[in-house]
């Protein structure tokens, strides 16, 4: 056997665990009678041993809290559904109380039926409003007294008026979660104050719209 | 811990940052070990693990969750850590190649300067001067040798973090594993 080629390749397909029965037999056979290639398959054997005894480094002391601080800032969205989930729905008589208030019965009556500012391409099954994977609502959308399921994009602000935002368990074949796209503001509206802030923005930004 | 990591990375998928801290913490030696070895000194070691954690976290949604996340994290760690070596060596360098004489001459030459006397091997930490002969390797042959017997990623594995062909892996690993026999024979 050539020692300088055939052996050497033989040793480094031993050391990758691809050696073959046969392969196995030729290699240690030429090593019993070659001292050239014994030193050498040791040589490698020990080269291993001593790159894994290299010097182990440890990240500075305070390399997370680092990262962590230079991450971007949480989606706005998660941050509202978090904060949403963390506040139960308000009371009847808060709402009537905000009605009062506001004197907005025409918008906001008493009554929980779904209201949704736009329907062309939404899918509405009961309370549940939904934004299709493949559709892209342009401009704002207001749901009251619902669900909304967000798969498509909102070219607008989404204003949840008494209603919630439901994440859609996603199942799609081990690809990417593919959570719908508000472009907007996401504004929940279910408590008292809330409501009131809401429509006050709302006559503010009436009187002064252009 | 590959089950509990899956988990933390389902977490940061739906949003939320606070489990990504966990990701970080449970990587965080190796990926700035990987390029501290990569890139030979502390403070581009700190950039470059920041930054791959930093774009993992961006870019969390293109990741496949069948696939294994330490692959994925390394990929992006290895390839920053080459990007930065590129951009401040001559392209020589980067490329050489280790293969016949000629190469190992050459290669040698580069490092001669460095390089400490035997009989002062003796004398000094052994494991920082092993280190100190991986991390003058070419940067092609360094990150396989690495990942392979300081990560202890399987060969198929390193093809996938570093998307180059099995037996390019195999006949890298090869050349480095001589080269490294050749600089550390004497110890
Ligand atoms: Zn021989």
């Amino acid at each position: 056997m050539n020692c300088n080629n055939k052996s050497i390749e033989l040793m480094h397909k031993y050391l990758d665990g691809d050696l073959s029965k046969g392969e196995e037999t030729t290699l240690r056979m030429h090593l019993e009678e070659c001292e050239a290639c014994q030193k050498h398959f040791h040589e490698l054997k020990r080269t291993i041993t001593l790159i894994q005894s290299a010097e182990h480094i440890s990240a500075p002391a305070d390399f997370t809290s680092a990262v962590m601080k230079k991450l971007p800032t949480e989606k706005k969205s998660m941050k509202y559904t978090r904060w949403l989930k963390a506040h139960p729905v308000v009371t009847a008589a808060a709402i009537f109380f905000i009605f009062m208030m506001s004197g907005v019965f025409s918008m906001y009556n008493q009554n929980s039926e779904l209201v949704v500012s736009k329907q062309e391409n939404l899918i509405i099954q009961g309370d549940t409003v939904t934004v299709p994977e493949d559709v892209t609502v342009e401009g704002d959308l207001l749901v009251k007294n619902g669900k909304l399921i967000i798969k498509g994009t909102v070219d607008g602000n989404v204003t949840l008026i008494n209603s919630k935002l439901i994440d859609e368990p996603i199942q799609s074949e081990g690809l990417m979660a593919s959570v719908g796209e508000v472009n907007g503001e996401l504004e929940t509206v279910d408590q008292v104050f809330e409501w009131i802030w809401y429509k006050l923005k709302d006559l503010f930004e009436g009187v002064f719209a252009f | 811990m590959d089950q509990i990591i899956r988990e933390k990375i389902k977490q940061v998928k739906k949003g939320d940052q606070s489990a990504f801290e966990d990701v970080v913490s449970f990587f965080q030696n190796k990926i700035y070990q990987h390029c501290f070895r990569m890139l030979g000194n502390a403070h581009e070691a700190e950039d470059m693990a920041q930054e791959a954690f930093i774009r993992a976290y961006v870019n969390i949604h293109s990741f496949d969750d069948n696939r294994k996340f330490s692959t994925w994290l390394y990929r992006i760690a290895t390839n920053l850590t080459i990007d930065r070596i590129r951009k401040r060596k001559p392209d020589y360098f980067l490329d050489a190649e280790i293969k016949g004489t000629e190469g190992l001459d050459m290669y040698s030459q580069l490092a001669s300067k460095e390089r400490l006397p035997d009989e002062e091997v003796e004398s000094i930490d052994l494991q920082r001067y092993i280190h100190q002969e991986i991390s003058e390797l070419p940067p092609k042959y360094r990150s396989i040798i690495m990942l392979r017997y300081l990560e202890e990623f399987s060969l198929q594995e390193i093809s996938d973090i570093l998307d180059i062909p099995l037996g390019t892996v195999k006949t890298r690993i090869h050349r480095g594993r001589e080269a490294l026999r050749k600089r550390l024979r004497h110890v």
